[in-house]
């Protein structure tokens, strides 16, 4: 027991990587929250907050699916694909009234996790490849269905972006149940915990006889959904159907905030606060830099700043 | 004659974790060419010496004194080029370069333009692997090579980097007899040479067979040292557990008791004819409620392909399975281990535990569904079956969250088998349980298997231990190139006739004329 308690030498160095690894996250945001709170002004405001939280809500809600695919060792890029897609569908179908156009669109996002849980876990194509191809094809079929920008004129999706309980944005409160939500199946559910060992080992998922295929199916199609609804969020806030923009990227700003909130690329482990944390870090620190007038290429430069120091401190648990 | 001056000396060497004092006042003194037998049950600190030894530790007290001066590694290059050499239990080689590149990695042959030369390279890797009996064309890939071969590659490479200390940490987990020889042989050429070794090992036969002198460590103290010729086996099994002769003694090498434990009824396990093209053919193996069936042959003989086809992780091209007279469908792992058949693998690292999963969620990965309703786990119910495991088969652990990672191999097994146990399964496959882990564990195992097969299981038993498969099983079916070649029953269950079988002569002394003819 006693070998494996450390492998890491001198020990100091050690316990501050796992301190960073666990906290680190939390401690960006409180520093960043700090920090503007000293310099920026008008941040302290509760117009400032709803604004921020408004804006981060979609990347959270994406963020935690993509936790469940990194979970178990995979990736899923076809994440803004869908948004877009859910955009498109949303612009076609909202003639029907909104609950019907929602139903259709979870159609087709099922239909896109089932085609990349079906390469990964049927056909057996890595994770990256498969959905690079729902990334490119996803967004051709969202621009197929809907060739440009659309104005949306439904008083339901309007109030479904803007409207609030009691002063805090249905966004936010979405984005919040869905967390906790997501939270509530990886620790106590079965499906939870068959998703973790399949991500650690696969082997030994199989030879115990977990249903390996019909879990990894599953989670690209959580995935696939909790993007359609980010999709679906981010084009009732715009009131407009933008499949050419919307979701740009977002399979990248979603890696980040899972990868920043501690959830090993390796697999096996899913940290859901962290994630959610991850992405209001990169929110903030965004905010932060344009509100101080910098060019958006600074706030790359400091994305990448924060993901290095994520995969930094990540170094000495993710190798095995 | 003096004694010649002394290679390592090593002065109350101390090492604590946070929790844990795993090394405490260990001294160790090795002269040239001496062969060093290190032992201990897992936890005893071997490891920790091995890597205080190598740098990949500091100690936080005592010396080590390395051919004269006080030396303190930082890191285990350091530690390789001052010329400590270590070969791990598991290869630490590059799969995908080649035998020769292995071979020299970072100390490449170069041309007289700085470049590899590779013609010479393979030359030379050729003669030093001809040495330990390896044949192979060394521009292959190393992943190419069978285990034992690589295991020959990385040893050809430590001593070839002017070591004056080889350390093998459990050298020969993987090799076959013919192979472990070998490795005997290249050991007491090293001695010869006036090297010294250091060997790690459970098996206590190979212990006698090459070494001169023995540090024993328990509970992370040098509890024994001296010559190993001057201390019985018995003698060094009680030292290591820290039990009395006498106990030893009376319940012998190994825990079974070696009675028939077949109730007479029809077979609760009925292979027939699982062929799987190029692996096995046409095996048959049956199992009656309350039998421990070994299986017998050399590493490559069919033993795991055989359990693996049972257990349907190896899908068969014909034969039938039927498990207490119903036929098993589907030939995929869910099916057989609802119809109750629960494998223990071979590679217990990567296809059983789930490292980074804790104790609890280990043992209960198996059975979840069942603990579960509507997919939400019944934490409760959970906690109930790891604590009766956990108590149970006294598993070893902090706390049911550590992670399994962490655990020693005895006690990493016994949460394999305690997930397999939650699930009650009718047929037991056991693919070297015992391989690996220390002897107290071991000989825990083996009470297990006996008392699992009093309650009646059924119990397949594959093992490379000789010692454990003939006092373990009530029968052992003999494979060879992935057939069926003999079976012993009875009286008949011997290590000699088990030999002669594999060496393919029948049981009664008849040369099997197949064996004599394809051979």
């Amino acid at each position: 027991m006693a070998e494996a308690a450390l492998r890491t030498a001198p020990l100091d160095k050690a316990r501050a990587l796992q301190w960073l690894q666990k906290y680190g996250v939390y401690a960006g945001v409180a520093l960043l929250l700090v920090v503007n709170i000293a310099i920026t002004p008008h941040f302290l405001s509760a117009e400032n907050f709803r604004t921020q939280a408004v804006q981060v809500a979609p990347v959270i809600i994406v963020a935690l699916g993509m936790a469940l695919v990194i979970g178990t060792e995979g990736v899923d890029l076809s994440v803004g694909a869908v948004m877009a897609l859910a955009a498109s569908v949303t612009a076609l179908y909202l003639g029907y009234g909104l609950v019907p156009a929602l139903l259709v669109v979870a159609v087709f996002a099922a239909a896109v996790g089932l085609a990349n849980g079906a390469l990964v876990a049927l056909v057996g194509v890595q994770p990256i490849v498969a959905t690079l191809a729902l990334m490119v094809g996803g967004r051709g079929v969202a621009l197929v269905l809907l060739p440009q920008l659309q104005d949306l004129r439904n008083p339901q999706l309007a109030s479904l972006g803007s409207g609030d309980v009691l002063g805090i944005p249905y966004l936010i409160l979405i984005a919040a149940g869905l967390a906790l939500l997501v939270a509530f199946v990886v620790r106590r559910t079965t499906f939870g915990r068959q998703l973790l060992a399949i991500g650690d080992s696969r082997p030994a998922a199989q030879l115990a006889g977990l249903p390996v295929r019909r879990v990894l199916i599953l989670v690209y199609v959580i995935c696939a959904l909790l993007a359609a609804v980010a999709g679906v969020l981010a084009t009732a806030r715009l009131q407009a159907s933008d499949p050419t923009s919307l979701g740009n990227l977002m399979e990248l700003s979603a890696i980040t905030a899972v990868v920043v909130g501690g959830t090993p690329l390796t697999g096996g482990r899913v940290n859901i606060a962290g994630t959610v944390a991850g992405a209001v870090l990169i929110q903030l620190l965004t905010a932060t830099l344009i509100k101080h007038d910098l060019p958006p290429s600074w706030t790359q430069i400091a994305q990448a700043v924060v993901i290095v120091a994520a995969v930094y401190a990540a170094r000495g648990r993710g190798k095995r | 004659m003096a004694p010649p001056a002394e290679v390592l000396a090593v002065r109350g060497l101390s090492k604590s974790f946070p929790g844990v004092r795993a090394l405490d006042d260990v001294d160790l003194t090795l002269h040239p060419g001496e062969v060093h037998a290190l032992i201990g049950e897992n936890g005893a600190g071997k490891s920790t010496l091995i890597k205080l030894l190598t740098g990949v530790y500091r100690p936080d007290a005592g010396d080590i004194v390395f051919q004269g001066d006080k030396v303190s590694f930082a890191t285990p290059l350091e530690a390789q080029k001052a010329g400590i050499s270590t070969i791990y239990q598991e290869v630490n080689l590059i799969p995908l370069l080649s035998v020769a590149r292995n071979l020299f990695l970072g100390r490449e042959p170069r041309n007289r333009f700085g470049l590899l030369d590779s013609a010479r390279m393979n030359r030379e890797a050729e003669q030093a692997l001809g040495a330990y009996g390896v044949r192979v064309d060394v521009r292959r890939p190393l992943r190419a090579l069978g285990v034992g071969a690589q295991q020959m590659v990385a040893l050809a490479r430590a001593v070839a980097s002017e070591a004056r200390i080889v350390i093998m940490d459990e050298p020969t987990s993987s090799l076959e007899p013919r192979e472990v020889e070998t490795l005997f042989s290249v050991i007491r050429r090293l001695r010869d040479e006036g090297i010294a070794v250091v060997y790690v090992s459970h098996r206590l036969d190979e212990l006698y067979a090459v070494c001169d002198t023995v540090t024993v460590l328990r509970d992370g103290r040098r509890v024994h040292h001296g010559r190993l010729a001057d201390l019985d086996r018995l003698s060094l099994v009680s030292t290591m557990l820290g039990r009395e002769l006498g106990e030893v003694r009376r319940e012998g090498l190994t825990k079974f008791t070696g009675g028939h434990h077949a109730t007479d009824s029809r077979p609760v396990l009925e292979a027939r004819g699982l062929t799987v093209p190029h692996t096995l053919h046409e095996v048959s193996v049956s199992i009656r409620p309350g039998e421990v069936v070994g299986l017998g042959g050399l590493l490559g003989s069919g033993r795991t392909e055989t359990a693996k086809a049972v257990s349907g992780a190896l899908p068969t091209s014909s034969g039938s399975i039927t498990v207490a007279g119903i036929p098993l469908r589907g030939g995929s792992t869910p099916a057989a281990i609802r119809a109750g058949i629960s494998l223990l693998p071979e590679d217990r690292k990567s296809e059983g535990i789930v490292p980074g999963l804790s104790v609890r969620e280990n043992i209960s990965l198996a059975v979840l569904p069942r603990l579960s309703r509507f997919g939400l786990v019944s934490e409760a119910r959970v906690d109930s079956i790891v604590d009766t495991f956990v108590e149970r088969l006294r598993i070893k652990a902090s706390s049911p969250r550590q992670k399994v990672g962490e655990l020693s191999g005895g006690n990493q097994q016994k949460v394999l088998l305690a997930r397999w146990l939650a699930m009650n399964p009718k047929v037991l496959l056991l693919d070297e349980p015992t391989r690996g882990i220390d002897v107290g564990a071991k000989a825990e195992v083996q009470k297990l298997v006996d008392e699992l097969a009093a309650d009646g299981l059924g119990v397949l038993l594959i093992s490379s231990d000789l010692e454990e498969l003939i006092e373990g099983s009530d029968r052992v079916v003999v494979l060879k190139d992935g057939a069926v070649v003999g079976e012993l029953t009875g009286d008949e269950v011997t290590e000699d006739k088990l030999m002669r079988t594999i060496a393919g002569h029948s049981p009664d002394g008849d040369a099997v004329e197949e064996a004599a003819t394809d051979g």
